[in-house]
């Protein structure tokens, strides 16, 4: 391990790691702009300059390495020093430079007051300007409805360039021009079509890259950080809500290694402004096929009526996509008083059961095992679309290189973008019975390889054979050595935040219930008198026929358009719960806001409801609540933590028969990635995002698959 | 001493003194003044009621950086901004200050960097409900309308102290 000296104290890393981090290591501050732990190093902004002692010349001390270092002919360690003289002078000759095409509207630039260059100015900086002559101006690009941008701002450290070509995957941003003239372009005069362009504005360090959306919309101290868990996907990216006022103003990524690391998607960063349209914000009451607002207590009281007069096996229960753990359990405890059996939290219809065991629905390799992958099957799964996030980790993988990708399904064919080279097997569901007897062409790759993952999306299992899908990722993952004491590599990617918490709480429904499929069927044919839907959107709602509809949710989306009584809940950021992810891990959300109007968190709502059906709940408070459900699922207690499942339940899986297979091709469980939730629904900016797709994709000529 | 007293006494010498005195103030210049026909002077530093200035060409000078938000330290303005719809600037949507509040110390004027909010040289706004005293956006631009030359006469009265 190398050894160096920085600032009088000897020091050993590792290494491979930069100076500049080698400095931080030992708590010396490095301003920089370009570089990045996350990309790659471009030592173009200058302002990292540190001394090496013995050269004439300051180095860039992100771009230099540890390794590179020679030490002096004694075998004394290099000497580096941030802080002298020398370093402080050229860093405020640096500032300097940067400051000359820099315009002074901090005053009415959106980064003010969170900017890099501002704070460095201040601490690095000379007070007064020397230099008289002409500025130079940039005229501005429209880049899309995401991303606004004020070009004259840009200090030209490439980072957004970079991020989209290496993290990104699209190469969408370049630079034309050289030196003072050089400008940041999308080619061609488009705009971004990136799922995570947000994130530029998050890497950007000063105003050239800021939110349209949030323009002008607040100042980051007037805003007030709750720390929260994203829900418009299974993967559970660690959030920043800032609120001001009742109102949501902005989401922001936090670090978060095992998960999102600091990125996240556009649907989370930007559909905020859906907290606030479409909301319901008073409970409602239908009559003669018109819905009156009304108080809690008729609600209660036609909810009641209803129920009394209904045998509990005529009762359905849905949970949705977006519920926390604590209402899920307080919905399954209210309904299991009330004996109702058909309880289900399945809302897609996907087959997976809490009764094999628990790594026979969780992402088992994790997110941050992608890295030990060596092969990569993708089975009736678009992570792009279902899980962005979780794809820039494949795509890293990917970049590292020795890391086949198999497609099966999913995706339309073989011109689909997933950021990374793949082989396309086709979209038939037998081939996947070729690869598990061993006799496809993919085969020898799977059996090369030592930690094959094995990916299997709900595109394939909310099919009505996914039973036999899941037994067949299973026996392949079992067959290629993913079932190994070190290694499982059985994943299946959930596409609703709320899907693995259900499952481990059990809601499924019990011996004689429905499920969710057959409940839709039975309300149909008039077999299901009374249903409670807990914020469950994506049913078909035409088809429930005269059952009598409890509906509890934030937004008025399908749900609350067929409801007979509305019950207005509270969204993932007015309300603190339990989520978890695709791969197990428990995460707690704060809340951030109060619910509009006379709308209330879900579990009280829960609590209320099962005073007036006389099966009154036992707690009072939230805390009550979580006692009662980690009494029931000790798991729940374990913050940002995994347990970890033996592999053993999916070897039995794979021992399961596999029935007849379905000739349909296998899809995508999404197919339009921006309206995938009732709250992306509400939201304009999706809205329009969708809009962009869907005309692109129409102007490619492709097909709306 | 008895007799110096009596001497005084018997020619009511304090008498005729505090007369004297009394003659010198009533023809001496008058002290008060007949306000509010008769006014004051005033500092070009007074710090009055507030205004929002506009440039020449009428446009309003206020961009809502909100750094007059910020430094009130009697939290007595609220700004809202966000692009305006016609050309997309950075504009307030709602810029009230709570007269009530206000402290009058100065520190929005101060913060400005675009002249924009300013304490104008008028201290007769005295009204007779509390709601009048919750100035908006269209009241601070009235305003500045209104006590505009006053006030440019005063910055440029005060620009050699700066």
């Amino acid at each position: 391990m190398p050894r160096l000296i920085i600032d009088g104290q000897e020091i050993e890393v590792p290494k491979g790691i930069t100076v500049l981090q080698a400095c931080e290591m030992l708590g010396a501050e490095i301003p920089r702009f370009c570089f990045h732990e996350r990309l790659s190093i471009a030592g173009n902004c200058r302002m990292c300059l540190v001394e090496q002692v013995g050269l004439s010349k300051l180095q860039p001390s992100c771009a230099l390495s540890v390794d590179d270092l020679r030490p002096g002919n004694d075998g004394s360690p290099v000497k580096i020093r941030t802080n002298s003289r020398k370093v402080r002078e050229a860093r405020q000759g640096v500032m300097q430079f940067l400051l000359i095409n820099h315009p002074l509207d901090c005053p009415i630039c959106d980064q003010g007051g969170e900017c890099d260059l501002q704070d460095q100015a201040m601490a690095y900086g000379v007070e007064k300007s020397r230099f008289h002559e002409n500025k130079r101006a940039v005229e501005d690009r429209d880049i899309g409805p995401l991303v606004k941008t004020i070009m004259t701002r840009c200090i030209h450290c490439t980072r957004c360039i970079r991020f989209m070509t290496e993290v990104a995957g699209v190469a969408e941003l370049g630079a034309i021009g050289r030196g003072e003239d050089m400008e940041i372009v999308t080619y061609l005069e488009q705009g971004m079509t990136s799922e995570l362009q947000g994130n530029v504005i998050d890497l950007c360090p000063v105003g050239a890259l800021t939110s349209r959306p949030y323009a002008f919309k607040a100042r980051p101290w007037e805003l007030s950080r709750t720390e929260s868990i994203d829900v418009m996907d299974a993967v559970g990216s660690n959030i920043r809500v800032d609120t001001r006022g009742r109102e949501v103003m902005r989401v922001l990524p936090r670090l978060n290694e095992g998960v999102n690391e600091e990125w996240i998607s556009d649907k989370t960063r930007f559909s905020w402004d859906g907290l606030r349209l479409q909301r319901l914000d008073r409970p409602y009451i239908r009559k003669d096929g018109k819905l009156f607002s009304a108080s809690w207590q008729d609600a209660f009281a036609a909810i009641a009526c209803c129920a009394e007069r209904t045998f509990a096996n005529r009762i359905g229960a849905i949970a949705g996509d977006m519920a926390s753990a604590e209402e899920m359990f307080a919905f399954k405890d209210l309904m299991v008083r009330l004996g109702v059996k058909s309880i289900d939290c399945r809302q897609d219809g996907t087959s997976l059961h809490p009764d094999l065991g628990r790594s026979t629905y969780l992402f088992n390799p994790t997110i941050e095992g992608i890295r030990h992958a060596d092969s990569l099957l993708l089975i009736g799964t678009n992570p792009r679309l279902e899980a962005s996030i979780l794809n820039t980790r494949i795509r890293k993988r990917f970049l590292e290189g020795g890391f086949p990708i198999a497609v099966a399904g999913g995706v339309p064919d073989s011109s689909a973008d997933l950021t990374y080279d793949y082989k396309y097997l086709g979209s038939n569901a037998s081939l996947l019975e070729d690869i598990a007897s061993g006799s496809h062409e993919f085969c020898c790759v799977l059996e090369a390889s030592s930690h094959p993952m094995i990916m299997v999306g709900q595109g394939a299992l909310r099919r009505p054979d996914g039973r036999a899908l899941l037994v067949l990722a299973a026996q392949i993952a079992q067959r290629f050595g993913a079932l190994s004491a070190s290694w499982n590599g059985f994943s299946v990617l959930h596409t609703a935040a709320s899907r693995v918490a259900g499952l481990d709480l059990g809601l499924v429904p019990y011996e004689g219930g429905h499920d969710v499929p057959s409940m839709v069927n039975a309300a149909r044919k008039g077999a299901l008198d009374l249903l409670f839907l807990l914020s469950a959107d994506e049913l078909d709602m035409s088809s429930l026929g005269a059952a009598f509809v409890v509906y509890i949710g934030s937004h008025g989306d399908a749900g609350a358009s067929r409801a007979d009584v509305i019950l207005p809940g509270a969204a993932y950021t007015e309300k603190s719960g339990i989520y978890v992810n695709t791969e197990g891990r428990v995460q707690l959300a704060h809340r951030a806001i109060f619910p509009p109007g006379e709308a209330r968190e879900d579990w009280s709502i829960l609590r209320a409801l099962s005073t007036v059906l006389g099966q009154t709940l036992p707690y009072d408070c939230l805390e009550s609540l979580q006692e009662a459900m980690y009494a029931s699922a000790p798991h729940l207690s374990e913050f940002d933590q995994i347990r970890s499942e033996s592999a053993r339940q999916v070897e039995a899986l794979a021992a399961l028969p596999v029935s007849e297979l379905d000739s349909a091709p296998l899809g995508s469980a999404i197919s339009d990635f921006y309206l995938s939730n009732p709250i992306a629904r509400a939201s304009a900016v999706m809205a329009d995002l969708s809009f962009r797709e869907k005309s692109r994709r129409e102007a490619a000529g492709q097909s709306d698959a | 001493m008895k007799i110096v007293q009596s001497v005084n006494a018997l020619f009511l010498k304090e008498f005729i003194f505090s007369f004297f005195l009394a003659l010198r103030y009533f023809f001496s210049p008058k002290k008060t003044i007949n306000y509010p026909f008769e006014k004051g002077h005033l500092s070009p530093r007074f710090r009055g009621e507030h205004a929002l200035l506009r440039y020449p060409n009428g446009e309003e000078r206020c961009i809502a950086c909100k750094l007059c938000e910020a430094v009130c330290p009697a939290q007595a303005i609220t700004i809202e901004a966000g692009p305006r719809c016609d050309d997309g600037t950075r504009r307030t949507l709602r810029y009230d200050i709570d007269m009530v509040k206000c402290i009058y110390c100065g520190f929005c004027q101060e913060a400005c960097p675009v002249d924009a909010i300013v304490e104008g040289p008028n201290f007769e706004f005295a009204v007779e409900t509390r709601e009048e005293l919750y100035y908006n956006k269209e009241k601070l631009l009235s305003n500045g309308d209104k006590w505009g030359d006053a006030i440019s006469r005063n910055i440029a009265l005060d620009s050699s102290y700066r």
